[in-house]
């Protein structure tokens, strides 16, 4: 490899890309406006959950229920129907995820047995929304248990008894809050660094045949290592601009902490560049025709690195075999060194793992796609 | 000037002409093809098991220093559970800590020591759970089952204690009890939300992707400028690109929708022409964004970064993954523009609540509003560039 003829392809490159300012001008505020932008709707975190009351006693202790489902953060009283038809027709609409139900004989059997009961009626098309909302609605029943516990005792002027016999104190590491940003935004940064960095380079073999220009490359002495390389470098340094606005958005503008150390993460980002770069590159090279080789890109990347990567689902609660599957996934990897580098603040020797993945993944494609590069016209 | 009158309206033989081209250019294609159906197949079985935030087989580490009849009770309970898997039983704090630090648990359960000896005495007796936070979906509603099995003991310990000192219960405490009544998902199965979310996602990204590269490859391999000396008109060009990529789209729906109703068995109780409706409104507003873009671009890499630009977008702000009712009322606005949006709700609802048009004719609507300005942006458009 003479770094000459590196450098002389590496000028051609940049010169190209300078020539197409909108291109460009994608590329770079691609990144910066979906970071900005889609931070703000990755957010798992349900608040205002609409609620239907539906009160088929409307007594004192009932309206009293209803009070705390409406002083709750997580909830929103959205209508108050007198019938189960009507009720079915909110939650067809939508209108509501949750329904709660007062039984017509509730009063009577707190004040008689103590014990009573109330129906939750959850649209569970949405099952994820329906397991926590009936979570939270748990918690504001028990809240309301333990209050009516407490004027009962008042009113019988006796003391308070023990109510619990064991109470559990949870401790939350790494993400306090519990704020599902914080371990989203940064896989984010990851997803949108995989989707640029292959459209990156997956043209930039396929635009040579496309165009004819390959001939005259062919006819050059270039050697097929000093294109790739000359061909990646360009374009490495615009993924380090990428990267490097993504993850200022993330920390600085969306406060994600960030806990691990700078020199960690510029060397895993690189890592994942060139991995992500070669391999728009070896596709590139791989198919001949320039929407050939975006669809592959696409299908290759958009999908995956947004179900298959661990961003968002988590990959421990996937069936074995996709799990298996994930490990082909590069974009897993990165996503596991940046929620650990900022939410963990782990060190390059804790996540020696998919750090050496990575790095397995880089040799496979380069050697790969040094073997495809062929100089013939065929 | 009725000859001027006539040759100004379309005619059906141009954009025949069209679709006829259209058909032979991707019967010649082999790779086409196999591109439009294999990976389709692929990518909908892999991500019908992906994607889901159902929460089982925790990681648990447990710490027992307790080492009392009561503790191990309590302990068995989370062992017996199917949403908890015991990885690891500590000896030391520092182990707990390590197994959290490490990955290897998500969840761990501390019992002090004198935990037994608050039980018996009456009183409150803690027990402590650390949750590696990073996912905090999976932490939030792994805490919630931590809570459920602890309250099942407490209660069972309660009860069993006041038999035991008062031989008649004395002052039991106040219980308001909550049922669930999961109503289109009794089982809370999550494949059922997101298998027929995938049918819309799969098809977003596949049609635009394909319409996308329609006119701007035509132009850069210089085949547009032929069809510009030919009398064909713009409408009739975009019409006519329109017709193959709709009957490909179609039947890319229908192996998706096979796909997760034979496969995946997820039940399909609403009426199968709304659906049918409401996918053939999904799929021209969806073509029609992607002939917009191809008639913006001027070479098939800037069609190829809008393709990221828009769809990544399109994507997050749909509800498929994340609810709309979560985010900023700004983009909440923004997702009125989305008919990935509209088709979600159309065939969750068509699926799993089996309403009809009666429900879902705002949703039909907007789509139809949206695939109209889009397919008027791009003839428009075209009809510029062409000048």
């Amino acid at each position: 490899m003479r770094f000459c003829r590196l450098k002389a392809i590496a000028v051609k490159e940049v010169l190209q890309i300078w020539r197409d300012p909108r291109s460009l001008m994608i590329a770079l505020l691609l990144p910066f406006t979906q970071m900005f932008l889609l931070g703000y709707g990755v957010n798992l975190d349900l608040k205002h959950i609409p609620v239907c009351t539906f009160d088929r006693e409307g007594s004192q202790l009932s309206q009293a229920l209803f009070k705390h489902f409406q002083a709750s953060q997580y909830f929103a009283i959205v209508r108050n129907v007198s019938s189960y038809p009507e009720l079915r027709a909110a939650i067809d609409a939508a209108d509501c995820s949750l329904g709660i139900v007062v039984p017509p004989d509730f009063s009577e059997r707190l004040n008689d047995a103590g014990a009573a009961s109330v129906q939750a009626v959850l649209d569970a098309s949405d099952d994820n929304t329906a397991n926590i909302a009936f979570g939270y609605a748990s918690a504001v029943v028990s809240g309301y248990a333990s209050d009516v516990q407490l004027t009962q005792i008042d009113r019988q002027g006796r003391t308070l008894q023990q109510i619990e016999p064991m109470v559990v104190q949870s401790r939350v590491w790494f993400n306090e809050d519990l704020e599902s940003r914080n371990f989203i935004i940064p896989g984010l940064v990851a997803v949108i660094m995989a989707l640029v960095g292959a459209q990156l380079t997956s043209l930039t073999i396929s635009r040579e045949w496309e165009r004819g220009t390959m001939e005259l490359l062919i006819s050059t002495p270039v050697q097929p290592n000093e294109v790739m390389f000359g061909k990646l470098l360009p374009y490495l340094v615009m993924g380090w601009l990428d990267a490097a606005f993504c993850l200022a958005i993330a920390a600085l503008w969306f406060g994600v902490p960030y806990r691990g150390t700078i020199a960690a993460l510029f060397l895993t980002t690189t890592l994942f560049l060139f991995v992500v770069l070669s391999i728009g590159y070896l596709l590139s090279v791989l198919i001949r025709s320039q929407v050939g080789a975006s669809q592959i890109a696409l299908l290759l990347t958009m999908l995956p690195t947004m179900l298959l990567s661990g961003y968002v689902f988590p990959i421990d609660q996937m069936p074995k075999v996709i799990q298996d599957v994930t490990y082909l996934i590069y974009s897993r990897y990165y996503v596991e060194i940046v929620k650990d580098l900022f939410l963990k603040g782990s060190s390059i020797t804790e996540l020696a793992m998919p750090i050496m993945f990575l790095i397995v993944y880089a040799l496979a494609v380069t050697v790969l796609a040094a073997r495809a590069f062929r100089k013939r016209l065929d | 000037m009725l000859e001027h009158a006539l040759s100004s309206r379309l005619k059906f033989a141009r954009i025949a002409a069209i679709v006829v081209k259209e058909f032979i250019e991707l019967k010649r294609d082999k790779w086409a093809r196999f591109r439009l159906i294999v990976p389709t197949l692929i990518q909908m079985l892999l991500f019908g098991y992906a994607a889901t935030y159902e929460v089982y087989h925790v990681s648990t580490a447990v710490l027992d220093l307790d080492h009392s009849q009561e503790s191990r009770e309590l302990l068995s309970l989370f062992t017996a559970s199917t949403r908890f898997d015991v990885v690891k039983v500590a000896q030391t704090q520092r182990e707990i800590a390590a197994a959290i630090d490490g990955g290897d648990a998500a969840v761990a359960l501390v019992v002090h020591a004198g935990f037994a000896e608050l039980l018996r005495k009456g009183q409150s007796a803690p027990l402590q759970v650390i949750v590696d936070g990073t996912n905090s979906n999976t932490a939030l509603i792994a805490l919630g089952y931590v809570n459920v099995i602890a309250a099942g003991f407490a209660q069972d310990y309660a009860t069993d204690l006041a038999e035991r000192t008062l031989g008649v219960s004395g002052m039991n405490p106040v219980q308001v009890t909550i049922e669930q009544r999961p109503w289109f998902n009794e089982d809370l199965n999550g494949q059922w939300f997101f298998v027929p979310g995938l049918i819309g996602t799969l098809t977003l990204v596949i049609i635009v992707n394909l319409t996308a590269f329609a006119i701007v490859r035509e132009r850069e391999i210089g085949t547009l400028e032929q069809i510009m000396v030919s009398p064909i008109r713009p409408v009739e060009l975009i019409l006519g690109k329109t017709v193959p990529f709709f009957a490909i789209g179609l039947g890319e729906v229908a192996l998706i929708v096979a796909v997760g109703i034979l496969w995946f068995q997820v039940p399909f109780v609403g009426n199968p022409f709304v659906l049918l409706l409401g996918s053939s409104l999904f799929l021209l507003s969806t073509l029609a964004l992607g002939l917009l873009i191809s008639t913006l671009c001027s070479t098939q890499q800037q069609a190829f970064s809008m393709n990221f630009f828009v769809l990544n977008p399109f994507f997050i702000l749909s509800g498929f993954s994340f609810p709309i009712s979560s985010m900023p009322k700004v983009l909440q606005w923004m997702t009125y523009i989305n008919p990935l949006r509209y088709y979600l709700i159309v065939i969750r609802g068509t699926f799993l609540k089996g309403v009809g048009l009666s429900v879902l004719w705002p949703e039909l609507a907007a789509m139809a509003a949206i695939a109209f300005v889009l397919l008027a942006a791009s003839i428009l458009r075209f009809r510029k560039t062409l000048e």
